[in-house]
C-alpha cells in the first residue's frame, strides 16, 4: 500500500516562505495499490492538485473519504477536477450527523455566497454515502471509520491492505476524554482504529504550553500525540495537522520533542507534502519514504 | 490481532462529563450492562467503580434492590433506567433503592436514551440525586 501526502496543514492553508519544507496545503492523502485501488482521505486544498495528477491518469472513478466537514478537509473539494467532468463519478464518504444528510451538509459549501455553483449544477455523478458501522471494501482495501472526539460529527480511518495498516485520525483530542495513562484501551477514542498500525498519521497541532490554551478545540499536544501512539502500539506515528502559526522551523522543534518523548527506533516524523510512504505487510508494519 | 470492541465516542464523552460531575451519574450501554458510575454515584450505590467494574444486564438487575415510595417493590424493569432503555425515551421517576452497602435511599431519576451516528442507539445516561424522604 502506497500514500502520498498532498497537504497536512491543519485550520487554514498556510502558503509562504515559512511553509517551504512541510507545506501549506490543508488536509488530504492518497492511498492506492498495484492493483488499481484507490481512495483519497480528506478534501483539503491538497486535493486540487491531486485532482489534476488523477484527470492525466485517466481514471473515472474516485472515493473521496472525509474524517468531517470543517473546512480544512472540505473546501478542496469544490477544486478538484474530476467534479468538474462529465464523465467522471466521484464517491463521497463522511460521518453521518443527527439532522442532516451529508449531501445537504457538503452542499452549505457549495452555495452561495460561500461558493459561486451549487450541487445541482456539477457536472460528474457525485455520490454521497455515510460511512457504515462496519469495515467495508474499496477495491482492495478495507477502510474502517469510526467516530473519535473532535468537534462535530467526525471519523478516523482505518485503511487495511493485507495487513499492511494505515490509520489517519487528523483531528482529534483523545486527552480530553479520557486519562491516556491509565484508562482502559476500550475508553479511548480513537484507539481500534490506531491499534497495531503500521503508520499512524496523528493531530500534532500544539506544543504542550499551546495546548494549555486550547483545551476543548479537539486537537492534541505533541505529548499526546506520542501518548496516544504508544498506547495504542503503532509501529510509526507521523505528526500531522501543523497549526498555520508554525514555521518550518517550529515544526522542527514539535518534532524533536516528539523524538525525546518516544524513545526507541522508529522516531516520530513530520508530515510533508509530497511524502510518500509505502506499507508493507510482511511484517505488518514497515514503513518507508519515497 | 483482534481488536477490543471499542466504546461508541459518545459514551467516551458522557463518562468524561460524568466524572467532572458532582451530580451522580451512571452510563449504561446498548447491550444494558453499565458500563460506568462517578464519585458521586458511589457515594449512593455504596460501591467504588473502581471495586464493582463493569456490571452486565443481569447482574446489575440482582444487585440493587429497588421499590417505589410506597410499600410496594417495584419491578426492576420499571426503573427509569430500564424503561429509557427499552422503550428508548426520557423517563423520571422516584424509587427508593437498596444499594451495594445495603442502605436504602430515596433517590430521583432521570434517565435519558444516547443517539449517535443518526438514530444509532448507544446506551442510556442516568442522572440521579438522593432526597430526603417526605420532602417535595
Amino acid at each position: 500500500m502506497r500514500v502520498r501526502i498532498w497537504g497536512c496543514r491543519g485550520s487554514l492553508p498556510t502558503p509562504g516562505r515559512q511553509s517551504m519544507r512541510y507545506g501549506g496545503n490543508t488536509s488530504c492523502l492518497e492511498v492506492w495499490l498495484d492493483d488499481g485501488s484507490h481512495l483519497i482521505l480528506d478534501a483539503g486544498t491538497g486535493i486540487r492538485e491531486l485532482g489534476l495528477a488523477l484527470v492525466e491518469s485517466g481514471r473515472r472513478d474516485f472515493h473521496v473519504c472525509l474524517t468531517h466537514l470543517h473546512l480544512d478537509h472540505l473546501e478542496g473539494l469544490a477544486f478538484f477536477a474530476p467534479v468538474w467532468s462529465a464523465e467522471a463519478r466521484v464517491h463521497v464518504w463522511g460521518p453521518a450527523s443527527p439532522l442532516r444528510t451529508l449531501e445537504q451538509r457538503i452542499a452549505r459549501w457549495f452555495s452561495p455566497p460561500l461558493f459561486p455553483v451549487t450541487l445541482a449544477e456539477v457536472p460528474s455523478q457525485l455520490v454521497f454515502h455515510d460511512v457504515p458501522a462496519d469495515a467495508w471494501e474499496i477495491g482492495g482495501l478495507r477502510v474502517d471509520a469510526q467516530p473519535v472526539w473532535h468537534s462535530g460529527p467526525t471519523v478516523g480511518y482505518r485503511v487495511d491492505a493485507g495487513g499492511a495498516v494505515l490509520a489517519y485520525i487528523p483531528d482529534h483530542e483523545p486527552a480530553l476524554a479520557a486519562d491516556l495513562a491509565d484508562r482502559s484501551v476500550d475508553w479511548i477514542s480513537g484507539h481500534s482504529l490506531a491499534q497495531g498500525a503500521g503508520v499512524l498519521l496523528h493531530d500534532a497541532q500544539y506544543t504542550l504550553d499551546e495546548y494549555a490554551a486550547h483545551v476543548g478545540w479537539g486537537h492534541s499536544s505533541v505529548d499526546d500525540a506520542v501518548a496516544f501512539a504508544r498506547v495504542a502500539g503503532a509501529r510509526r506515528l507521523v505528526l500531522f495537522h501543523h497549526d498555520p502559526t508554525h514555521a518550518d522551523a517550529d515544526l522542527e522543534s514539535i518534532e524533536a520533542t516528539a523524538r525525546e518523548l518516544w524513545g526507541g527506533d522508529e522516531s516520530p516524523t513530520l508530515a510533508a507534502e509530497g511524502m510518500e510512504l509505502t506499507l508493507t505487510a510482511g511484517s505488518g508494519t514497515s514503513a518507508s519514504e519515497a | 490481532m483482534s481488536r477490543p470492541r471499542p466504546k461508541n465516542v459518545v459514551l467516551i464523552v458522557a463518562r468524561e462529563l460524568a466524572t467532572n460531575l458532582t451530580t451522580p451519574v451512571f452510563l449504561v450501554d446498548a447491550r444494558g450492562h453499565v458500563v460506568f458510575y462517578n464519585e458521586p454515584a458511589e457515594a449512593i450505590l455504596g460501591r467504588a467503580f473502581s471495586e464493582s467494574g463493569e456490571i452486565p444486564a443481569d447482574e446489575w438487575r440482582l444487585l440493587f434492590a429497588s421499590e417505589t415510595s410506597g410499600d410496594t417493590l417495584s419491578a426492576v424493569d420499571d426503573l427509569p433506567s430500564a424503561v429509557a432503555f427499552r422503550e428508548r425515551r426520557t423517563v423520571h421517576g422516584e424509587l427508593w433503592i437498596e444499594g451495594l452497602d445495603g442502605v436504602r435511599r430515596l433517590v430521583e431519576s432521570t434517565a435519558l436514551p444516547l443517539f449517535a451516528r443518526g438514530r444509532e442507539f448507544v446506551g442510556v445516561v442516568v442522572i440521579f440525586w438522593e432526597r430526603e424522604a417526605g420532602t417535595a
